[in-house]
């Protein structure tokens, strides 16, 4: 029943929604706006292209670390999940970058690249790539041993071993670690613009914020959340196009 | 005395008249100190079926993948129609205890995998695949997902992929053991009709004693520690008495009983 879904979905969204309203009616603080202000705020930017300003600076840098961090992140993932070296030689650095406390290295970041595009795609990516990679590359060792047999039994050269049989079987993992990725990548961005100079919907947080104008400034949190949130289920449509029979589980299971 | 009962049923040297179909000659293999299997020969007559029988830890399903190519031996070889093999091959196809069919993939494309595989194109390929699902009683549901099929279904597709590669020989890994037992009784019977009708050799790896005696033309009982050939048992009288009368055949029984008394001693 995939209405009775998109019903739920719609009712939680109510639920939130509503839940803010009367938050920012008591109000909670002083700096909490209603829901209703900040849509208004919203529609405001939107109307005069500050928004689309924003996003056009914003974009950039959230793109292009997320689209390097998805094919390079899922290149080393398939590499270290399939060799032994490349695990020991890989995976303890993705490790430390998961762990490594992100805004603490910013100015180390600064200092080296700079504060242009560079510096803030680094920062997409440090925080997008790691999860990509661990993901892909245990999915890829969690193959099943009977499917690579059954490629093997039936003269699967190597090379359509890995494109028919591992990457698709590893494919809802690989997936799930891209959601996570992408959804990291998009609050480094924000953190980028943030820590680093503020420009885009960084600069609209951070300039709200510093004249009191709190509705703007929760816009634009809510727009960046919106946005993370319509390319998620995005990526999700793709993978059940791709992957059509993967989501009922495994046969052998 | 189990012992004489069943070699007066079965004279040994009928094997020695038909042509090996495969030969495993001296196949050793161990993992790391376990020693799986020691100084191990077999013939497989053409066109018959073989059971590998004996108790879990025996080695059986490392034997079946030692032919199949899919693990090495230690040391030993391996011959089908003569040649030495060390590989997998397309002299031979593999039916799976899981099935190992690919989820994302439809019955159509899972049984056309080995044919695609092989450069089969894709009109030909599937006009085999289709003819194949016919045969094993899947018509109409080439284009569902394994997820949708049934556990004797879904074995169904693992043997029509292993029957469309059109190899000499297939090597078929405990494949009823994860179905039910009234599907299981069907795919015997069918089983023995397929060995028949279809110009193969099967190599059947089972636990099941019962299923061993039913089907097979030659059984090779394995015993672990050290693993191997113990005996192997040639039925000779109740195979043409049709399917529905060889359960209650006197050899039959016999037979059964038998290498329950030579395998007790190993089950704990």
């Amino acid at each position: 029943m995939p209405n009775r879904a998109l019903q739920l979905k719609i009712l939680s969204a109510l639920i939130l929604c509503g839940a803010w309203q009367i938050a920012g009616l008591i109000p909670v603080s002083y700096a909490f706006p209603t829901f209703t202000e900040t849509m208004g705020a919203l529609f405001d930017m939107a109307r005069s292209g500050v928004l689309f300003e924003a996003y056009a600076e914003t974009l950039q840098p959230l793109v292009v670390g997320v689209v390097i961090s998805a094919f390079i992140g899922i290149a080393v993932g398939l590499w270290v999940g399939l060799s032994n070296f490349f695990d020991w030689l890989f995976s303890p650095i993705f490790i430390v970058m998961q762990a490594a406390p992100l805004a603490a290295l910013i100015p180390l970041l600064v200092l080296a690249y700079g504060i242009g595009l560079t510096s803030k795609v680094l920062v997409v990516c440090i925080m997008a790539m790691p999860v990509i990679v661990l993901n892909t590359s245990s999915a890829v060792r969690n193959t099943p041993e009977s499917f690579k047999e059954m490629g093997r039994s039936f003269l699967a050269p190597k090379h359509s071993i890995l494109l028919r049989i591992v990457i698709p079987a590893a494919s809802p993992v690989i997936f799930a670690g891209l959601r996570l990725g992408v959804s990291a990548g998009f609050i480094g961005a924000i953190l980028a613009e943030l820590k680093i100079t503020p420009t885009g919907v960084g600069d609209i947080i951070t300039y709200s914020r510093s004249i009191a104008d709190y509705p703007s400034m929760y816009a634009a949190i809510f727009s960046i959340i919106l946005l993370a949130v319509l390319f998620l289920n995005l990526l999700e449509k793709t993978e059940t196009v791709l992957f059509k029979g993967n989501q009922r589980g495994y046969v052998s299971d | 005395m189990a012992m004489s009962q069943i070699k007066e049923v079965t004279p040994l040297p009928v094997a020695e008249s038909i042509e090996s179909a495969v030969s495993v000659r001296n196949i050793s293999k161990n993992y790391g100190a376990v020693e799986a299997l020691r100084d191990l020969s077999l013939e497989f007559p053409k066109g018959q079926l073989t059971s590998l029988l004996g108790p879990s830890g025996c080695g059986k399903t490392t034997l079946l993948k030692i032919i199949a190519g899919l693990l090495e031996p230690t040391s030993g070889e391996v011959f089908v129609n003569g040649q030495p093999v060390a590989s997998p091959g397309p002299d031979r196809a593999f039916v799976f205890q899981d099935f190992a069919l690919l989820p994302w993939a439809s019955v159509l494309k899972n049984v056309t995998f080995g044919l695609e595989m092989r450069g089969v194109g894709t009109s030909e390929r599937e006009a085999i695949a289709e003819k194949y699902i016919k045969d094993v009683g899947l018509a109409g549901f080439e284009h569902s997902y394994p997820h949708e099929l049934s556990g004797g279904m879904r074995q169904r597709v693992g043997l029509a992929r292993a029957l469309a590669v059109d190899a000499d020989v297939l090597l078929m890994d405990e494949p009823f053991s994860a179905v039910d037992e009234q599907t299981r009784r069907k795919f015997q019977e069918d089983l023995l009709g397929l060995v028949q009708n279809e110009n193969k050799t099967f190599i059947f790896v089972t636990h099941s004693i019962e299923e061993a005696v039913y089907v097979s033309d030659q059984i090779a009982i394995l015993l672990p520690r050290p693993s191997r050939v113990s005996e192997v048992i040639r039925p000779s009288n109740f195979r043409d008495k049709g399917v529905d009368n060889i359960r209650r055949d006197p050899e039959y029984l016999d037979i059964v009983d038998n290498i329950w008394a030579s395998l007790r001693s190993y089950v704990e």
